[in-house]
């Protein structure tokens, strides 16, 4: 039981970087634009909107890794975070840097005077990756000890292995955003945009495989127990996997296959996290492993009933979120396809009744919130303060022009 | 598995940290930052469908034109609470360690609960604003619905969490920190929870409502005064104006669960230096260690207020040692403010309410909408004030009479730092939230009643 929630957290983490990782690449073309086939200024525009709807729920996840993280091991959560503050307040900034961008979306179209800004949102996508790239590696390393504060707080992030592993998650960030985007440019016909993007697919997807090799020499020498959990048993298969399906969307990006690419390239990413949660286990942090680092039974218990429970909401919504993206169901709309309703005549309201519900609730509730110290009767007086509360509003609030036009009729 | 916990015990105890102050104002600044983002989480959604429903229900298109421009506020200020939100858990860590170390395995569980509520919210919020022109007009209208729901429970969930840090339970302390723990009893099963989520939740319409129609009031000054701005001022005031004097009702109930469950911050609150029989209520006024000077003295009205008996013995800071008292006058100037302008917008809200039923009309006075442009920053005031209140209040502890505060913090190096940084970050990121609104107050209305 003490690994579910573990489960949970790198199933988070592969689905934020996945995710989040691309509307980062996206910040990062932003900051390249031109060069391509496309204009400099379309290249940017293109970026910006394709994350559009889908930014917010992107980023909840990695407040899900973080939560379950500190809930079901809190002591690893304690021990990370101390160790590594210096990279995790950069990523906290860059990521209010981000965030503050997809704020101002909307706006930053129409407004003139705005490329410094954006260059800033955009350096602020290299960071944020960078920094969560260099806490994976000062994790994987074991260089963060059990403690408040007990690791180095400069060598724990940079260190050999943290750095290629952040310029790797930069690397990776780009390369989903391209072929994302190159899939959305299909499917709004702009042929231009398309290759533009095919090409910026292409080329980063051989950076980040370079990358990615580079990474197994750094940390042969750097971080040898990690380099061993990846080149046997289970590790070895999840990098296999992942080259393979790197290998694969490379050929279906060139071959102007987007929407597989897609699913090849998350998979790609997705693999490589469980490689290196395969290679680690069961130690979490050194000398501890995760049955030691996990809360007691309840709490794991409740945490994965939550998280259940919480999956059959959320997997529902997601499902739904994109699919409406995917079909351009929440692009720009030049014209509205939805329909407009017709004005109607208003029923006649029965204010009265109402009237006297808002005065009747107002005074039972006053009166048994104040009596009642605790129980049912003061959870009754709060209901009935509740309904005091809608009642009223459906009073003021109905529309003020037609009330008075009523009162002169009447 | 409780043993195995108890292997790591005692590591994260002994805590050398020289700028404890910083941390907590640093704590203290985000959260400031965050919580009136969360009122608009609260009852912004609840606006916007209203104004949605009104649509449908009678097919006037200013109503659909409101819903609108206000989702498109609603998003971005969702996107800057995402972040800001983001930046208090990133906190916990950076900060509390040894806070989260020994005691999140209890209250977690509210956090993972929120985060699902967060993902509800992000996802429906995508769809409902991108969604306009694009979805039928009813499933537009569902799709918001949830956003209603997520922001009530998210806060819920995370105030469950404040609960229990001001009303810990549900666990066995060993080492230090918490074992044999039941999380879902801890949160949920806590007497202390349900009077601090009503509260805010009220506070969430007082906010968001008085800011919202702080604009049309401004707009009413200015002269721009058509059934746009009538409709839009009304819904929104219409939700503080019932809000602020329930709220008076509700926060009498808070200051009742103050005083049998944390009566040294009752007394704080009050400055009451010694337990007391009919205890009287200071008005203004400075607490010197002994006594509230210089304020205006109510007799017997604290006993009245806090035990409803005039005769009641209340609690004085004498109770306990002075190593276990917060800093009384930061709470009681906090609740005073608090009270004070919370009196003031029940008011204000009567006065509304009153001309609005029994007239059927909007107040004429320019004096009142002077009146409600104010009301908009002295609501976020007093919610500060209040937060103030309830967690300077709850010092030297971070968990109520478990763990204080100096022995939660990190011992990393570098707290002055990141401050500061975070300081002129979140300076940037309010100029540019500034911007935005000013923006979309200028945006013509034509921009949403056709595309």
């Amino acid at each position: 039981m003490a690994e579910i929630p573990m489960a949970f957290i790198l199933a988070g983490l592969a689905a934020y970087t996945v995710l989040a990782g691309a509307d980062f690449g996206a910040g990062l073309w932003t900051l390249l634009a031109g060069g391509g086939p496309a204009s400099r200024v379309a290249v940017r525009d293109h970026a910006r909107h394709a994350m559009g709807p889908v930014w917010e729920a992107n980023h909840v996840w990695l407040i899900f890794v973080l939560v379950v993280c500190w809930t079901a091991y809190p002591v690893v959560f304690g021990s990370i975070m101390s160790t590594l503050a210096i990279p995790v307040f950069l990523a906290a900034v860059g990521i209010i840097l981000r965030g503050a961008s997809y704020a101002l979306r909307g706006q930053l179209d129409t407004s003139r005077a705005q490329h410094p800004i954006e260059n800033l949102f955009a350096l602020s996508s290299i960071l944020t990756p960078f920094a969560l790239g260099t806490v994976v590696g000062g994790i994987a390393s074991g260089r963060v000890p059990v403690g408040n504060a007990a690791g180095d707080p400069v060598t724990s992030w940079l260190n050999p292995t943290s750095v290629v592993i952040g310029a790797l998650a930069v690397a990776t960030g780009g390369y989903l955003a391209a072929v994302y985007l190159a899939a959305d440019a299909h499917r709004l016909g702009e042929r231009t945009l398309e290759l533009d993007f095919r090409a910026r697919a292409l080329v980063s997807g051989l950076c980040a495989g370079a990358l990615a090799l580079a990474a197994l020499v750094v940390v042969r020498s750097d971080a040898p127990a990690l380099f061993h959990g990846l080149t046997s048993d289970g590790g070895i298969a999840a990098v296999g996997v992942s080259v393979a399906a790197g290998l694969m969307t490379l050929f279906l990006v060139w071959r102007r296959h987007f929407g597989p690419a897609r699913a090849s390239a998350a998979l790609a990413v997705a693999a490589i996290v469980a490689g290196w949660a395969l290679a680690q286990r069961p130690r979490v942090l050194p000398g501890l492993t995760i049955d030691q680092a996990a809360a007691s039974r309840p709490t794991l218990l409740a945490t994965i009933i939550a998280v259940a429970c919480g999956a059959i909401v959320l997997v529902p919504s997601l499902l739904l979120l994109f699919r409406l993206v995917l079909r351009g169901r929440l692009d720009p709309a030049d014209t509205p396809s939805a329909t407009i309703l017709p004005p109607r005549t208003p029923r006649k309201e029965q204010n009265h009744l109402l009237a006297a519900f808002a005065a009747a609730t107002f005074l039972i509730g006053v009166g048994m919130t104040v009596i009642a110290n605790s129980g049912w009767v003061l959870a009754l007086g709060i209901i009935c303060l509740f309904a005091c509360a809608i009642s009223t509003f459906g009073l003021a609030a109905a529309d003020p022009s037609q009330q008075t036009e009523s009162r002169i009729h009447g | 598995m409780t043993g195995l916990l108890a292997t790591v015990g005692g590591v994260f105890t002994s805590v050398d940290q020289d700028y404890l102050s910083q941390a907590r104002q640093m704590q203290a600044l985000s959260l400031a930052v965050h919580i009136p983002l969360v009122c608009f989480g609260i009852a912004f959604p609840a606006m916007v469908l209203y104004c949605e429903w009104r649509y449908l229900r009678t097919g006037d298109a200013l109503f659909r034109t409101l819903a609108r421009r206000w989702s498109k506020i609603m998003l971005a200020l969702f996107a800057v609470g995402v972040v800001t939100g983001t930046i208090l858990s990133f906190e916990f860590g950076l900060l509390w360690p040894a806070f989260m170390a020994n005691f999140a395995n209890v209250f977690g569980l509210g956090f993972t609960l929120e985060g699902f509520s967060f993902f509800i919210e992000a996802i429906f919020i995508g769809i409902y604003v991108y969604g306009w022109d694009r979805l039928p007009p009813r499933a537009h209208f569902l799709s918001g619905i949830p956003i209603a729901i997520a922001g009530v429970t998210g806060s819920l969930f995370v105030i469950s969490v404040n609960g229990w840090m001001n009303h810990p339970g549900g666990f066995t302390l060993q080492e230090g920190r918490a074992v044999n723990e039941h999380p879902w009893s801890a949160l949920f099963g806590n007497s202390f929870f349900w009077h601090e989520f009503v509260h805010m939740y009220f506070a969430g319409y007082i906010v968001a409502g008085f800011l919202v129609a702080g604009a049309y009031a401004w707009a009413f000054l200015r002269g721009r005064w058509g059934r746009y701005e009538r409709t839009a001022l009304t819904v929104a005031l219409s939700a503080a104006a019932i809000a602020a004097p329930l709220q008076v009702v509700i926060g009498d109930w808070a200051a009742r669960e103050v005083a049998s469950a944390q009566p040294t911050k009752l007394a704080a609150l009050e400055g009451l230096g010694q337990t007391t029989r009919g205890a009287p209520e200071h008005l203004l006024g400075w607490y010197n260690g002994h006594d509230v000077v210089y304020g205006i003295e109510i007799p017997r009205l604290l006993s009245l207020l806090a035990f409803h008996d005039p005769n009641a013995t209340v609690q004085g800071l004498n109770a306990v040692p002075i190593a276990d008292q917060p800093p009384v006058n930061v709470v009681r100037f906090s609740f005073q403010t608090m009270v004070g302008i919370g009196t003031l917008l029940a008011l204000l809200g009567v006065v509304y309410l009153y001309v609005r039923l029994r007239h059927r009309r909007l107040p004429n006075s320019a004096w009142f909408y002077r009146a409600v442009m104010l009301a908009g920053p002295l609501s976020v005031t007093a919610l500060w004030a209040g937060w103030i209140t309830t967690e300077v209040g709850r010092q030297p502890w971070i968990v109520y009479h478990v763990m204080r505060t100096t022995d939660a913090v990190t011992e990393a190096r570098g707290i002055p730092v990141g401050y500061g940084t975070l300081i002129v970050v979140y300076l940037a990121l309010a100029g540019g939230v500034a911007w935005l609104l000013r923006r979309f107050s200028r945006a013509p209305l034509e921009v949403d009643r056709h595309g």
